[in-house]
């Protein structure tokens, strides 16, 4: 389970729950979920076309998510932000449709993309993820208290919340590009929603959010190629469920903690859980 | 006429269900989306669409239906995230991403079993992507059926569904049950995304609900009105879809038809940029 292409696995799964945990915390906290859901499923039109043409996919990944970004941030700018996500999203998975019909690999393509090949990654691929992997934290270090701070005043003074805003789609681009080639679209919105959401219910403090989130996404992670090694299901399957239990058991810590009067449910943020 | 409708098209007997089927879904998706763009929910039905795709590919797996399938899953997972919060503005987002990833997780393990299972070759992109012209006829009495459910309740409720969603508060304080009409705009959600992801597919069943409803709304603020012009919009994008997809039978690099659904994905969207309003 250690040995071989194993290690490779490990490694850059390892550095997706870093990013995906980091990034995620603010995809929850800005309730930009939606977006973060259409950029990394968009963006696999840009693997397919990539593969068509011939080039690296990772080209295509980063060229489709960056212009899925832009498009969704430009069009939401005016009028509503969530018509404009699905409808980007919509035209990319169209697209990608389409191009996946042109080529011969039809159905273990679109498999592939969608829900990951973490198994098949190669050495070769772990010099760019963790060059990616470094850019996004950094990015997101040098962006943190403007990204805080437009989430909880919708118009703060001397700060332009759509350029933030755009700022954040673009590093989920860069994100995506890092995660989505080799463990797939399912995987890294998982890794985005279900342990920031659930590190948000029982802390309210925003390190110890960002902390907790990376730590669960990470323990998600590992639980999920061991027991994808083990049983040769897809480990985009155990992610999505495990997410899911994640927050679940979160939700009914926090419910519980409430109940016995131990102590409040934390509240941070414009779209913390109300009450219990 | 021979050169935009190549020949056969209105005798051949599976091009006549798809434009049946497609035109009763274009209504059903139509009337739910203009209240999805009004209550800002079409996370929701693009997230009942990827979990409908589980349900799709468990169908697959076992035999039935696909179209059951959709519907099973999409109502269960309207019903999960109900139970999670999603009729509060604040944590919607949470509580539909997390109903999302696990469904989503789900179809990722059904669809590699059915790939893997000889028998159901070819499952993926007719799950993920719609397969229209191979419908049985055994379907069309059960989407008419599912789409006069949908209209029954998204038409009858009409004004009880329109004032919960555009003012909860107003509609709690006439005693309207705001909480039990969001659940049943989420069943009838539910419903619709079924319907569509027969059509188009269930990743792309997003379009066909939001597509119509948004462009309609951006020509006309009146909501019956802005309904029957999403239907007809959705009529047409999901017609003309069908009819391209025929006609580019003898179109490169394929020579065995464009899929249907990247035609009315691109017919929707050019009309939202057309009509997107300016400010």
């Amino acid at each position: 389970m250690f040995s071989g292409f194993m290690t490779d696995a490990w490694i850059v799964a390892s550095l997706a729950a870093l990013v995906g945990g980091a990034v995620g915390f603010f995809v929850v906290l800005r309730g930009s979920a939606f977006a973060a859901h259409a950029i990394p499923n968009g963006s696999f039109a840009g693997a397919a076309a990539a593969t068509l043409a011939g080039v690296n996919p990772l080209i295509g990944l980063g060229v489709f998510s960056l212009a899925g970004a832009l498009a969704i941030g430009g069009l939401g700018r005016r009028g509503r932000r969530e018509v404009a996500t699905a409808l980007t999203l919509v035209f990319m998975l169209g697209l990608g449709a389409l191009l996946l019909g042109f080529s011969d690999q039809y159905a273990s393509q679109v498999y592939s993309l969608l829900f990951g090949q973490l198994l098949g990654i190669s050495s070769a691929q772990l010099a760019p993820t963790a060059g990616l992997a470094a850019a996004c934290l950094l990015a997101l270090a040098l962006l943190y208290r403007r990204l805080l701070l437009t989430s909880l005043i919708p118009e703060p003074v001397g700060l332009r919340a759509s350029v933030t805003q755009m700022a954040f789609l673009v590093l989920l681009a860069l994100a995506t590009t890092l995660v989505v080639p080799v463990v797939g679209t399912t995987l890294m919105f998982s890794l985005m929603v279900g342990p920031p959401a659930a590190a948000r219910t029982l802390t309210a403090r925003p390190p110890a959010a960002i902390a907790l989130s990376v730590c669960l996404a990470l323990a998600l992670v590992w639980a999920a190629l061991a027991l994808s090694y083990e049983t040769d299901w897809p480990v985009g399957f155990f992610v999505g469920v495990g997410s899911g239990l994640i927050y679940a058991t979160a939700r009914g810590w926090g419910w519980g903690r409430a109940r016995l009067g131990a102590g409040r449910a934390p509240v941070f943020g414009p779209s913390a859980p109300r009450g219990a | 006429m021979a050169a935009i409708f190549e020949p056969g098209f209105f005798s051949s007997p599976p091009v006549r269900l798809a434009l049946l089927v497609g035109g009763l879904v274009a209504l059903a998706t139509a009337a739910v989306g203009v209240l999805t763009v009004m209550r800002r929910q079409a996370f929701a039905g693009e997230a009942l669409g990827d979990v409908g795709a589980a349900g799709g590919s468990g169908a697959l797996l076992t035999g039935i239906a696909p179209l059951w399938g959709f519907l099973g899953l999409a109502l269960a997972a309207a019903g999960a995230m109900e139970f999670l919060g999603v009729q509060r503005a604040r944590g919607r987002e949470v509580a539909t991403g997390v109903v999302l990833g696990a469904g989503f997780g789900l179809a990722a393990l059904f669809l590699y079993l059915a790939a893997t299972d000889s028998s159901a070759t070819g499952a993926t992109g007719s799950v993920l992507f719609g397969s229209i012209f191979t419908l049985s006829d055994a379907t069309l009495p059960l989407v008419a059926v599912l789409t006069g459910l949908t209209l029954t309740i998204v038409l009858g409720l009409h004004r009880p569904l329109l004032l919960a969603s555009l003012s909860p508060e107003l509609a709690a304080a006439r005693g309207l049950p705001v909480r039990l009409l969001g659940a049943l705009y989420l069943g009838a959600l539910a419903l619709a995304v079924a319907l569509a992801a027969i059509t188009i597919g269930a990743i792309l069943s997003t379009a066909l609900i939001v597509g119509p409803a948004a462009i309609a709304l951006a020509l006309t603020a009146h909501p019956l009105r802005a309904t029957v012009l999403a239907a007809l919009i959705g009529l047409a994008a999901v017609w003309a879809g069908i009819l391209l997809a025929y006609d580019s039978f003898y179109w490169p690099p394929l020579h065995h038809g464009w899929p249907v659904s990247f035609f009315v994905v691109v017919l929707i969207l050019a009309g939202y940029l057309a009509t997107r309003r300016r400010r």
